[in-house]
């Protein structure tokens, strides 16, 4: 005679329920992004639509908003930020860990200090910066701020100083020079690091609005974020439905990739633990 | 003889250690160039402009000291800016620090739906927060919103949200809750994986029979590094609060959910004084910085457990 596991059902209950308040809006956006004006106007609730007018929506987003230059942009912009930040940290973190390095103590402080600095408190000084040498509306003033960034150089430390040491005297023995041995034999045994950092980088950049918002105003450098603004701000009035098809698109990618890798995606977000 | 094979070994290793300190030079000088160009630099010009009646498109400008900073006092937008993001912040980092440790708890102890329940949680996270503002404004549209038609169900008439400025505030906290909650889960599902088993098994022996006993006999301490840190984040990213408002608000109505970067934006790049703005900067970096501080001030005090 088991009684009923009264504890597991009400956990399962709350969990339940906190799942669908953070469901909710998934939910309304892909019903609404399937419904007519006058569907949205008569009934909010009703989830399945009655006439069935997705392609119509999509249709719609599809051709008010430049879909495909936005999630290019997007990549674009991501790829060459992740690129350089890596490109930068990796050697830099590597001359910290293993090297006799004299400096090492002072580029501790200056790392520090930089992980308490966001954007938006170097935005203005940049932004006359860029202003000045006429790079507004560019690939370069979406990147250029980015591609240092303090936390990899923090995060690559950390686990530099848990590799072996004898790796880095094998390398040394066989005549590699310290280069080389950052190429061929740290990265490859970073790889961990590199895809925790990867997921943060572009779950944070991907999503910026703010640095986007200051630097572009031409709809042909947009972000995926700037340019559903921009979208947003032309389609005055209440089309919820283009602009839940809208949405849809443009959330998509990301939540896709999420939904494949979400292990990394968790590992990587709790390993790296900062955001935005 | 043997003197100078000392004497060689020993210039060869200075030799060798120069020429190592030369390679890590090599190796950190790019970071260290654009540290300078893209962090250090621009901090100290903030400082700088601070003190100056700096605005875009006017070749000149000249140094006023505090005159800024005096104005930043008595400016009742900063000001309104200053308290919303405190009342923002009040709302949305306690919040979604309790349900994020009370799912991560939940979850803990789930055992077939535990995968998925964690994806759910965590699906805000990895979702463009631009898009789902929209979705937000939609549920919480006055007339044709689900909410207010779910709340007329129940015979509640449901507020204007996020048009009326003595409800926007909580209607964007409850956005930023929504948005948090998976994120600070996934670091107490970490912090509570490290706690060894051994722990639960010998503090049930020592007495603590109910789960609330052992709750704060052994998870909560042993938490303690953990939840510090979620403290310390979630406080700093509610502070850093604009893309819901600049999505939904624009500040508005009426200045009610005037936050600190939106006011900052609004001076800087849309107004121009860039001089007036870069105070409000300092200031918004001088929070950061007492955060930080505390955060340390803490951490050397009582969360030394492992």
């Amino acid at each position: 005679m088991t009684g009923i596991p009264v504890g597991r059902i009400v956990r399962f209950a709350l969990l339940s329920l906190g799942a669908l308040t953070i469901l909710a809006p998934y939910i309304f956006m892909i019903s609404t992004a399937g419904k007519t004006q006058s569907d949205i106007f008569t009934a909010a609730l009703s989830l399945i639509p009655q006439h069935f007018y997705f392609a119509e929506n999509f249709a719609k987003a599809l051709d008010k908003v430049p879909m495909a230059t936005l999630l290019w942009n997007g990549v674009v912009v991501c790829g060459l930020i992740f690129f350089f930040q890596v490109a930068v940290a990796i050697p830099c973190a590597y001359a910290m860990a293993k090297l006799k390095f004299r400096a090492a103590r002072m580029m501790m402080v200056l790392v520090m200090l930089g992980l308490l600095v966001p954007i938006h408190a170097t935005a203005l000084p940049l932004y006359v910066a860029f202003d000045r040498v006429s790079l507004l509306n560019s690939y370069t003033a979406l990147v250029a701020p980015f591609t240092i960034s303090v936390f990899a150089i923090f995060m690559f430390l950390q686990f530099f100083r848990a590799m072996p040491d004898d790796l880095i005297h094998a390398a040394r023995l066989d005549g590699m020079s310290e280069l080389g041995i950052v190429a061929r034999v740290i990265v490859p045994n970073a790889w961990p690091a590199v895809t925790a950092f990867a997921i943060f980088s572009v779950v944070a950049h991907w999503n910026d609005l703010y640095w986007p918002l200051i630097v572009i105003s031409k709809q042909a450098y947009a972000t995926p974020p700037l340019g559903l603004m921009y979208f947003r701000a032309a389609e005055a009035g209440d089309d919820y439905g283009a602009l839940m098809a809208a949405t849809l698109i443009i959330t998509l990618p990301l939540v896709a990739a999420f939904l494949l890798a979400q292990k990394r995606f968790v590992e990587g977000i709790t390993m790296t633990g900062l955001k935005g | 003889m043997s003197s100078v094979t000392t004497a060689g070994s020993i210039s060869a290793a200075a030799l060798h250690r120069r020429s190592e300190d030369r390679t890590a030079w090599l190796l950190a000088l790019p970071a260290i160039v654009l540290l300078f160009l893209f962090v250090l630099l621009p901090v100290i010009a903030v400082i700088f402009l601070g003190f100056t009646d700096f605005e875009l498109g006017y070749g000149k400008f000249r140094i006023v000291g505090f005159e800024n900073y005096a104005h930043l006092f008595s400016d009742r937008t900063f000001r309104k800016s200053l308290w919303n993001t405190t009342l923002y912040t009040a709302m949305v980092a306690p919040v979604s620090i309790a349900l994020g440790l009370g799912v991560a708890l939940l979850i803990e102890g789930e055992l077939r739906a535990r995968a998925f329940f964690r994806t759910v949680y965590f699906l805000p996270v990895a979702s463009l927060i631009v898009a789902m503002a929209t979705v937000w404004q939609y549920i919480f549209h006055p007339t044709i919103g689900p909410l207010n038609a779910l709340l007329s169900l129940a015979g509640i008439p449901g507020p204007n949200w996020l048009g009326a400025s003595n409800t926007v505030l909580y209607s964007l906290s409850i956005i930023g809750v929504w948005q948090s909650v998976g994120f600070n889960m996934v670091l107490f599902l970490a912090g509570l994986t490290a706690i060894p088993r051994e722990l639960y098994a010998a503090a049930e022996v020592d007495g603590a029979k109910s789960a609330l006993d052992r709750f704060f006999l052994v998870t909560w301490p042993m938490l303690g590094p953990t939840t510090l840190f979620v403290v310390t984040i979630s406080i700093t990213n509610a502070v850093k609060v604009f893309e819901t408002v600049k999505m939904l608000t624009d500040g508005g109505p009426n200045k009610a959910s005037e936050v600190l970067l939106f006011t900052i934006y609004q001076e800087g790049f849309v107004y121009m004084r860039v001089g007036y703005a870069s105070a409000m900067t300092v200031v918004f970096l001088a929070i950061l910085v007492v955060l930080m501080f505390l955060q340390y001030r803490v951490l050397d005090r009582r969360v030394h457990y492992t």
